[in-house]
């Protein structure tokens, strides 16, 4: 019985779309537009947070131990009498080694918890590179290139040689694509490095690697822990940080915190670290969202209006329908459907555009320059947000549509009749 | 036996200034009665048949259809009520543009969902048949001159058997023929099928071949 009586209503209400069709497209396009551009927005928007989230936390670690030499540290006074009012202005660093104390002895500790994937070593220095009459500004990074590759996998990001030859090379070093292109250099070549001490050394090229992002790649060398003690001259104890990857990277500042209270050092996580990064993301997002539902606003807008126009054009109908036996919510439904039709089918064809638009931008070149290394956009197809999207679009023409239907519902139609 | 009934109806305009339309109507008007109101332009027959229909509900006094006291029951009510047992046909015969003859015919019957839709297909052609526009059913409506519009409005408003038929001039347009036809429509309606007419007419003739005249000057009812 409720199916019939509704066939009737959705009847009426495909009549009054048809015999308007150039308003009813007009309307459509409207919400097609907007959910278009949403889909095409957040799929490359999600697409690049995706990527550089990827490689940005396959190459940090999930927590960062060292030694952080601006930590203010107490007086003696504060010490042998704690409680006393005392205040040093413009505290000035001690000059102390960046060191951490009993590196050793803390990874075999946080190398039996059960979080833990893996801990790596690393010693890293600011550096000169020399080849010839260039010198560039760069870091080298002392690591046990084994604990390292089970860290960040950088066997995969070998562009030329293996990550052995570094164990069979005591004074080989494995340098970052883009330093390697603006030293000009080749694997087999030899460069000198110099320390901000003074010390250089020479050191042959046994690989080249390429992590995706510039602040690496153009910058960093890998070499063997021991070879950076030897140039920084500092005994085999000498390690500036660890590294660590956990099971679950969520678990990461919780975990940070213990550390950090329990070896007296720095430790910090990667959501700390790379704050500026996730900001970035959350901005981006906010950016998406914020552009597509104003797109549907507009959208919304349009639908509104030309429901309302439909109805003013129909008033005599609606008396009729009402005079006949037609309820308040019948009247109703009669123009809600009309926009939910709108909006889904608005929606639909805005699905598919959005998806076209989105195969297109990811066949795009596009040239990620020194940033990241990137040949086309990274586009997410993902099928949750095509859901979104039609529920986006439905809930803003059913918001849109309400206001003219309810009008449309209480329309008298005694004022109407007599009104002729 | 009393199909309808109303008690001491009064009505005010308000704009442009207050303005008694109906005085203190008191009617009864039994079931298979075929009743003609007349009198001047702008004496209230309109305004009366809006009241009796139940559209209008800004009066005072009461109105009884079919055993049910209709005042002061709500607009959903009324509606479904109207749907069931009040056929209308206005003075200016509107019919739904957008649809065809034969959709107009059935809406009121869809709408009350007693029958099938192919039942009410059958019987909306039956109804356009007697009135001789059933080789419009499938024309848009606005596509038909002001006379066959009348009589498909007058098909709309048979086509649920209301108990009550409410017509604003239903034969201002149409020639004597179509007049005549219309007028022994109702009278067999009303005589054979014991459906109540409600007619409002300026022509003379018309109303004396009805069962029961019943005169309006100013607002009231004088005969
Ligand atoms: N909406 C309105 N507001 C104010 N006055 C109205 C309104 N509608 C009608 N009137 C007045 O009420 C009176 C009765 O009008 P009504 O339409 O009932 O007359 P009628 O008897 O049907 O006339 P006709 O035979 O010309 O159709 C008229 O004087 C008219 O001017
Ligand atoms: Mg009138």
């Amino acid at each position: 019985m409720f199916g019939s009586r509704f066939k009737l209503t959705l009847e009426i209400a495909k009549v009054h779309l048809l015999s308007k069709p150039k308003q009813t497209v007009i309307a459509m396009l409207g919400v097609t537009f907007g959910i278009a551009m949403f889909i095409a927005l957040v799929g490359l928007m999600t697409g690049l947070n995706d990527f550089t989230e990827e490689i940005t936390m396959t190459s940090s670690p999930d927590i960062h131990i060292y030694k952080d030499v601006t930590s203010p540290r107490p007086t003696i006074l504060q010490q042998t009498s704690p409680g006393s009012l005392t205040w040093v202005h413009h505290q000035k660093p001690k000059n102390e080694l960046t060191k951490v104390r009993n590196a050793y002895r803390i990874m075999e500790l946080i190398r039996k918890n059960e979080m833990v994937r893996g801990v790596a070593p690393a010693l890293s220095s600011q550096v000169f590179y020399n080849y010839g009459p260039a010198q560039l500004n760069g870091s080298i990074l002392g690591v046990d290139i084994l604990e390292e590759d089970k860290l960040f996998g950088l066997k995969s990001k070998m562009k030329e040689g293996r990550i052995e030859e570094l164990l069979a090379t005591r004074e080989g070093i494995i340098m970052g694509q883009g330093l390697a292109k603006k030293l000009d250099v080749k694997k087999g070549n030899r460069i000198v490095i110099t320390t901000p001490e003074g010390h250089t050394m020479t050191l042959k090229i046994v690989g080249i690697f390429q992590m995706g992002i510039g602040v690496v790649d153009n910058v960093r060398c890998y070499a063997n822990i021991g070879t950076v003690q030897t140039i920084l001259q500092q005994d085999p104890s000498y390690v500036t940080d660890i590294n660590i990857k956990l099971n679950d990277r969520h678990l990461a500042k919780k975990y940070a915190a213990e550390l950090e209270a329990k070896y007296n050092t720095k430790a910090e996580d990667w959501e700390t670290a790379n704050a500026t990064f996730l900001t970035g993301v959350i901005i981006r997002n906010i950016i998406t969202y914020a552009v597509s539902v104003t797109l549907l606003i507009v959208a919304g807008f349009g639908i509104y209006n030309i429901l309302n126009m439909t109805i003013y054009n129909k008033m005599k109908d609606i008396a009729i329908l009402k005079a006949m036996g037609f309820a308040g919510g019948d009247v109703r439904s009669i123009f809600m459907i009309q926009s939910l039709i709108i909006g889904l089918i608005g929606a639909m064809a805005g699905l598919v555009i959005g998806y076209i638009l989105s195969v297109l931008i990811s066949k795009a070149p596009f040239n990620g320059g020194d940033i990241i290394s990137l040949d086309h956009f990274p586009v997410n197809f993902d099928p949750k947000f095509y859901i979104i999207g039609v529920v986006f679009g439905v809930i803003t023409t059913a918001v849109a549509g309400y206001m003219p239907s309810r009008k449309a519902s209480r329309i008298d139609p005694i004022e109407i009749l007599r009104g002729q | 036996m009393e199909v309808l009934a109303t008690r001491n109806i009064s009505k005010y305009f308000y704009e442009p200034e207050k303005f008694q339309v109906l005085k203190d109507i008191t009617l009864t008007i039994n079931r298979g009665e075929f009743l003609s109101l007349v009198g001047k332009s702008g004496c209230g027959k309109s305004t009366l048949m809006y009241v009796l229909s139940t559209m209008d509900t800004d009066y005072e006094g009461e109105l009884e259809i079919a055993g049910q006291k209709l005042t002061g029951k709500n607009q959903d009510t009324l509606s479904a009520f109207r749907n069931e047992h009040i056929g209308f046909v206005f003075q200016f015969h509107y019919l739904l543009p957008e649809f065809t003859v034969l959709q107009n015919v059935m809406i009121p019957a869809l709408k009350r969902n007693k029958f099938s839709p192919e039942e009410i297909e059958h019987k909306a052609m039956e109804r356009l048949k007697t009135l001789g526009v059933e080789q419009h059913a499938h024309k848009p409506s606005n596509k038909l001159s002001g006379g066959q519009q009348q009589r498909v409005a007058i098909a709309r408003a048979l086509i649920n058997d209301p108990d009550i038929i409410m017509c604003d001039e239903p034969t201002g347009n149409l020639d004597s023929y179509n007049t005549h036809l219309v007028f022994d429509i109702f009278k067999q309606l009303t005589h054979e099928y014991k459906q109540t007419i409600i007619a409002v007419t300026h022509d003379d003739e018309f109303a004396s071949k009805t069962d029961r005249i019943v005169q309006m000057s100013d607002g009231h009812i004088v005969l």
